[in-house]
């Protein structure tokens, strides 16, 4: 009877769900952690309301906001054509990868060919970069994600990283693995480089905010909020849109080492 | 060799091993705890975390927790106890019996990452509640639903038949036998079971990963998504976030554990003692 | 009246387990089988090819059954072992203040988050492999330690119920024919304990093999079949939990499809340990 009684009040209340002081973004594990951080200066700003991130990844993101399972989506991939059919999608900003490696590695630069040739698993000691006589750690992440769609797309070319290589979870993920394996190399978010690990210079272009604005580091991808189409998502998601893409939100990202949306 | 001298040798290794377990245990214990424990404070436990948990303390996922935990074992127990008096005073043994005790058995085998897929699926996704505390109880109190049902059954088939008879002699119908004889005297079991199962739930994260999402605030409704200390931990570790808030959840959470356990056992050691085994 | 109220409202608390436990069949098998009906099972299961977002994708879990086995059998054959061994001490050798000790620790050991577990393959063991025999670190090898001790619990609660099990007229018995204690154990109890201890690990088996947090923080989720226990390899489990939340479309449908794997060989595990259990417990009744 209890049990009944309850499940009939929680059937009742779950169109309730979305209330006016609530938020939840969903998606990309690389939008995520900036998503996160400006949720928390608006909340600061704004008491009462809560952002709720969830970070899932790009199309667990994209499915939440296509189903309405959260108000706005978010993606490092490109929608594709059944998905940006159903959502309207906004470009918050933009990312550079960065390709990292131990700290304690000799090897500074890379040329985008040989670049290649490791993740496809043809270069498998450092000596033929230039190196110590090591094996090569690879750390990929794994199919699906948007930051796998991108290096494969804008790094590789369409040639299949090789199935020798570890796979993480996030960039976050793959930074910590990095950190420890002095032979690993692997592919993050710009923004998420820290002493830890050290990014190299592709055909003798460091990445960094400067050159990825100045046009000659080409590693670039857009983050993207997303909501379903022609329904605006609704004041707050309007809200923090703004407060995202306002000079102050802008800003912020570019202090996290992303660029800014333009 | 000699019998004996095998003997000795087998029991040296056995001893060993037993030592070996114990060493482990404190290994791991000691690994998070050492590093963990100093950066446990009142503030930690109290306060939000900021900057994605590099700061600050842990509250919001203390609370995702302990909401978590307790919404599934209102659900799970009632339905849990339940079945068990069923299964123990209310049939025979028969082939529904086994259908359920199949069921039962069945479900406490089922991996964590199952019950994560399908809570997803189906509360999340089907049933539309999001990512939120209630589709992530509602998979826990499926998942802890064998643990309530055996324990609870144990603890009943420890009270004595006589007291039964005496219940019946007394001319109470069933139900008032169970109630007034029979579950206060199976209670201590009962609620050792229900610890158990919270124990459970505290150390789950699979399963709630994928329902009750991964969001840092601290919940405002059933609906709120939420993240627990061991989701949290999680991502601390995995994210290479901050490893000392990492490590200072870590302690939290094996400090949680060892709460449970040491209540579990004395609950259990009453009952033993008053069963007189 | 109102006790049969009351027994129907118990008798719909009974079925509860059932119910769940088809709605998780359903479910599951709903999402994962259609794909598996389009590429076929043969395929699925045997082909070690897996790029679910390539141009031309290809589902084939080959890798991560082989992975899961790899890993499976490593835990097992560090836990069996080491649990059987804990197992006779409690029963037979330690002293009672010991028991007293190893009974809690042993559910300390069940009651540690996984999390926690791979969180020490990743910051301890992992490192110290990469050190000692070179690669990675994070590898099958550290895996199977990890969930070796995991599976510990498992092992050793249900052999232990067993072994005490056995009629001390049988233990009598043996030593008074002049065997030695270890001679007894060996010869006598273990052998009568025997569906008890297979029952046990059977389920250490079956949490190995669903155990997914802990492994993808520790072997390292690659591809690859493994070819040695030094290589990083990818479980049915790990590969759901690291995938799952990315994927899309018939990607998803692969991820379930895996689920209905790892589900159908859960549940057949289930189904052994059942009969042994049953013998084992109508035996003790007899």
């Amino acid at each position: 009877m209890l049990i009944a009684g309850c499940m009939v009040t929680l059937v009742g209340c779950s169109s309730g769900r979305t209330t006016a002081n609530a938020l939840t973004l969903s998606g990309s594990t690389s939008v995520s952690p900036f998503a996160e951080h400006l949720g928390e200066l608006y909340q600061k700003q704004h008491a009462g309301i809560a952002i709720n991130v969830q970070s899932l990844g790009s199309s667990a993101g994209i499915q939440a906001a296509i189903q309405g399972v959260a108000e706005i989506g978010m993606s490092s991939r490109d929608l594709k054509t059944e998905e940006s059919a159903k959502l309207d999608q906004l470009v918050i900003a933009r990312d550079a990868l960065a390709v990292v490696v131990h700290p304690s590695n000799q090897v500074s630069n890379l040329t985008q060919q040989q670049v290649k040739d490791i993740f496809a698993g043809k270069i498998v000691n450092w000596r033929e970069v230039g190196g110590d006589d090591a094996r090569i750690t690879l750390v990929a992440r794994e199919a699906g994600s948007g930051t796998f769609a991108a290096f494969e797309e804008l790094v590789l070319k369409g040639i299949p990283v090789t199935h020798a290589a570890l796979r993480q979870g996030s960039n976050g993920a793959i930074r910590q693995v990095v950190a420890e394996d002095a032979h690993a190399i692997g592919y993050i978010s710009l923004g998420i480089v820290d002493a830890s690990v050290r990014a190299l210079a592709i055909d003798s272009i460091q990445p960094t905010q400067l050159e990825v604005i100045a046009g000659h580091y080409k590693f670039v991808r857009k983050f993207l909020f997303v909501w379903t189409k022609g329904k605006p998502p609704g004041t707050l998601a309007q809200a923090f849109i703004d407060y995202v893409m306002s000079e102050d939100g802008q800003a912020e990202f570019e202090k996290l080492g992303l660029i800014r949306a333009s | 060799m000699t019998p004996r001298r095998v003997q000795s040798a087998v029991f040296v290794v056995i001893w060993l091993a037993a030592l070996l377990t114990l060493l482990t245990l404190a290994v791991i214990i000691g690994a998070i705890i050492v590093r963990g424990l100093p950066m446990v404070s009142l503030e930690f436990l109290t306060r939000a975390p900021e900057d994605l948990g590099r700061q600050g303390g842990i509250l919001p996922t203390i609370a995702g927790t302990v909401l978590l935990g307790v919404i599934a074992l209102i659900i799970a127990v009632p339905v849990g106890v339940g079945a068990a008096i069923y299964l123990t005073e209310y049939t025979r043994e028969g082939r529904l019996t086994a259908i359920i005790r199949f069921g039962t058995e069945s479900l406490a085998g089922v991996p964590s990452i199952i019950f994560g897929l399908f809570g997803f699926i189906f509360f999340v996704t089907t049933l539309k509640m999001g990512w939120s505390i209630l589709a992530g109880a509602l998979t826990l109190a499926v998942m802890v639903l064998p643990t309530i049902i055996r324990t609870t059954e144990e603890a009943i088939l420890t009270v004595p038949y006589s007291y039964r008879d005496t219940g019946y002699s007394l001319g109470a119908t069933r139900w008032e036998m169970v109630r007034t004889t029979v579950l206060p005297t199976a209670l201590p079991g009962i609620v050792t079971g229900i610890i158990l199962a919270f124990g459970r739930a505290v150390s789950e994260t699979a399963a709630v990963i994928f329902t009750a999402g991964t969001a840092l605030n601290l919940p405002t409704s059933l609906f709120s998504p939420v993240r627990t200390m061991a989701v949290h931990f999680y991502i601390l570790a995995v994210e290479g976030i901050s490893l000392d808030k990492a490590y200072a959840t870590g302690t939290v959470l094996i400090l949680t554990i060892l709460a449970i356990n040491v209540v579990a056992n004395i609950l259990v050691r009453r009952v033993s003692r008053k069963v007189g085994r | 009246m109102k006790e049969r109220l009351i027994q129907a409202v118990l008798f719909i608390c009974g079925l509860f387990a059932v119910v769940a436990l088809a709605l998780i069949t359903v479910f599951i098998f709903q999402a994962g089988a259609p794909l598996v009906a389009r590429i076929g099972l043969a395929d699925f299961l045997f082909n070690a090819n897996w790029d679910p977002t390539a141009k031309k994708p290809s589902f084939g879990i080959f890798a991560m059954l082989v992975g899961s086995i790899w890993l499976t059998a490593g835990a097992l054959l560090i836990g069996v072992p080491l649990g059987l061994a804990v197992t006779v001490f409690m029963t037979d050798l330690a002293p009672v203040r010991l028991v007293t000790i190893m009974r809690p620790a042993i559910q300390l050991l069940a009651g540690i988050p996984s999390v926690i577990y791979g969180f020490i393959g990743l910051t301890l063991l992992a490192p110290l492999v990469r050190r000692l025999f070179g690669g990675p670190g994070l590898s099958v090898l550290t895996g199977a330690i990890v969930l070796g001790v995991m599976i510990l619990p498992t092992v050793i609660s249900i052999s232990e119920d067993s072994i005490r099990a056995v009629p001390v007229a049988l233990r009598q018995g043996a030593l008074a024919l002049g065997a030695t204690r270890w001679q007894m154990l060996s010869r006598i109890v273990l052998p009568a304990a025997k569906s008890g201890i297979v029952a046990s690990v059977i389920l250490g088996m079956g949490r190995a093999l669903g155990e997914t947090m802990a492994v993808i923080m520790m072997i390292g989720n690659s591809l690859n079949l493994p070819g040695s226990v030094l290589d990083a390899a990818t479980t049915l489990t790990s590969n759901i939990g690291l995938e799952m939340a990315y994927a899309s479309g018939q990607h998803r449908e692969a991820l379930f499809a895996t689920g209905v794997v790892l589900f159908v060989l859960i549940m057949a595990l289930n189904s052994i340990t059942n009969a042994f259990v049953k013998r084992n417990r109508s035996g003790r009744r007899a």
